[in-house]
């Protein structure tokens, strides 16, 4: 019962220094939240709004209802329509135009008698992303347009659901946030406990406290629960404020999420407390945990890269980052809707992480007391 | 306790090659101010690692309050009171939860807490100062709070290590009459120090030099072995040669 009491005082005592560290908190608090908005933004790969100039020789029934089509589909302004491609060149330049379509001459009536109407789509590449984007709507609008004539049907009204096969912003946002949980996991756990680990054995008080009759293992626990619980209450609100802002489901069992998210959270905080053993300093703490964790987590885990992109020896390198593996099994419950039948053999390789690091963690702490 | 509070024989600890405690051997009696000496290296630290149950010796037999330093750490931890060269106390919780934390730490009942804070809050006169964060405190009362909160479990030995570091002569006066004021209490004290005039105001000392305990005693004795005016003269001595001289207990 005294045990448990010294252990209390412990926690109590960790959940001061968080609370008193105000700014710390809030930093630790407010990144992912601004980090769900920031990269919700940035890491979509499509684009809004395209400045889209218009050659039209010949004017006729046809190219109006392919131009009012373009115009009404929300991706597109048609920022300027002309008789021939002289003026592109300076529509380009200035960037008053991303993208021109041109229409050929006698476009509705070689569409009529059936021979190929052509097309040209010019896209500016300066960014090839956006540029590739730009060039698969204009592209798929087209052949839908094209699609719809050949079988007779007549132009129907443009329908919402035509707007969404072509614009893949939520998939995109969608994919992102089960990597920024990782990221989350692994700032709070891994780099605060180090640092807070670090810091007392800086100041001290790390010695106090392992002549104490306490034991290591209470000690790390004790230093490690309360980032565990802060760690799990902001993946909550990440995925919260994911939902609410970019309509990101959470289509597989929440309980299932949170307890992968408590395993790589402790796989996280081993590491932590595995780097702060080694480590002389807070600062020396902070760009190990930095360099160790998050650069992979960031880099190597498929949370902004796919992991299909990479060389073949950085994929090699990913498949022993934990993070990946909580990423793909993230993936799996938020997105697909996947439950541990799935999801078995990552979370096993997770565990199995979880529990060397672990062991290799209390091995230092005990080595460090020898 | 009567009698004896730490025993050493021949206490060896050794690091790969190197030898940091070489088959020492001392003791200390209940009650007494033991003061442990020797330059930076010479082992002291170690000694007192072993001593607090934080490392296990090599080879040789010691016991601490009666528990021995091979099986028995955890019952030496829980009669220990320890207080570390560097601040050991945490400068953002304030005065009465750094004590409540040691006290919940060695089990002490939040009544026995509250009436030793008092206590202790009285003594050091900081009695207004309970809800003041630590980091906000002057070095030198920092430094008898941490040995307060060090004696708060009113344990049988208590270890300084360089308690007075970078603290003036004056603080340094005021600690020691706490440390005596330990002392006559029964509680024995076991003190590094760097300083050759706390030297002076040790019942025994010991001095290590290069692993080895080179000299043991009184003040006094120390001095007239090594035909010395001073325990600087008798430290200077017995660094410099490295050479045992009249190592005994």
């Amino acid at each position: 019962m005294k045990r448990s009491s010294a252990f209390l005082g412990l926690l109590q005592k960790e959940a001061r220094h968080i609370l008193r560290d105000r700014r710390t908190l809030a930093v630790i608090v407010l990144m992912p939240i601004i980090q769900v908005v920031l990269f919700g933004y940035a890491i979509r790969t499509d684009v809004e709004d395209i400045r889209l100039a218009i050659v039209d020789p010949e004017p006729d029934a046809a190219t109006h209802a392919l131009r009012t089509r373009l115009g009404a589909s929300g991706l597109f302004r048609i920022v300027a329509v002309e008789r021939s491609t002289d003026g592109l060149n300076a529509l380009f330049a200035s960037g008053a135009a991303q993208q021109a379509v041109v229409f050929e001459r006698g476009f509705g009536d070689r569409l009529e008698s059936a021979r190929a109407a052509r097309i040209q789509i010019i896209t500016d590449a300066a960014e090839p992303n956006t540029g590739t984007a730009m060039q698969n709507y204009a592209d798929a609008l087209i052949r839908d347009h094209e699609g719809e004539l050949r079988e007779g049907t007549g132009p129907p009204p443009i329908a919402a659901d035509v707007r969404m096969r072509f614009n893949p912003t939520r998939e995109s946002s969608n994919l992102f946030v089960p990597g920024l949980i990782a990221f989350v996991i692994t700032i709070i756990s891994a780099l605060m406990t180090a640092i807070s680990l670090a810091r007392e054995k800086e100041t001290g008080t790390m010695e106090v406290l392992l002549v104490s009759p306490l034991r290591p293992v209470e000690i790390i626990a004790g230093k490690v629960a309360p980032y565990l619980l802060v760690g799990l209450a902001t993946v909550v609100l990440v995925i919260i404020e994911a939902r609410l802002i970019f309509g990101v489901p959470l289509r597989g069992s929440a309980v299932l999420l949170l307890a992968e998210g408590v395993l790589f959270t402790v796989t996280s905080l081993s590491l932590g407390i595995l780097i702060s053993a080694r480590t002389p300093s807070q600062r020396v703490a902070m760009t190990a945990v930095l360099a160790g964790t998050m650069l992979p987590t960031v880099m190597l885990s498929g949370f902004i890269f796919p992991l299909e992109s990479l060389p073949t020896p950085l994929r090699l390198i990913s498949a022993v980052i934990p993070a990946r593996w909580f990423v793909e099994i993230a993936r799996g419950i938020m997105l697909k809707g996947v439950g541990l039948d799935h999801l078995w053999q990552e979370s096993l390789v997770l565990v199995g992480m979880t529990g060397v690091l672990l062991m290799a963690s209390m091995r230092s702490f005990r080595v460090r007391l020898d | 306790m009567t009698g004896v509070a730490i025993v050493a024989k021949g206490l060896t600890r050794r690091f790969g090659g190197f030898t940091a405690v070489d088959a020492v051997t001392f003791d200390v009696r209940a009650g007494e101010v033991f003061g442990f000496l020797g330059a930076n290296g010479a082992g002291k630290t170690t000694a007192i690692r072993i001593l607090t149950g934080l490392l296990a010796p090599s080879s040789g037999a010691a016991s601490v309050a009666g528990f021995d330093v091979y099986r028995e750490r955890e019952a030496i931890k829980r009669s220990i009171g320890y207080m570390s060269q560097r601040f050991s106390l945490y400068n953002d919780l304030t005065v009465r939860e750094n004590i409540r934390l040691y006290g919940t730490i060695y089990g002490l009942s939040a009544s026995v807490i509250r009436a030793r804070t008092d206590n202790l809050l009285e003594r050091l006169r900081l009695g207004e100062s309970g809800s003041k964060r630590v980091g906000t405190l002057p070095l030198g009362w920092k430094q008898k709070l941490a040995f307060s909160v060090a004696l708060l479990h009113q344990p049988r030995i208590v270890f300084l290590d360089e308690p007075t570091g970078g603290v003036d002569p004056v603080t340094r006066r005021q600690f020691w009459e706490l440390i005596y004021g330990a002392a006559g209490q029964g509680t024995t004290v076991f003190v590094t120090t760097h300083y050759m005039d706390e030297a002076e105001y040790c019942d025994r000392l010991g001095i290590m030099v290069a692993g080895r305990l080179d000299a043991l005693g009184t003040p006094h004795e120390l001095k007239e072995r090594f035909g010395a005016g001073s325990m600087d003269e008798v430290f200077l001595r017995l660094a410099r040669s490295g050479a045992p001289a009249g190592a005994a207990a």
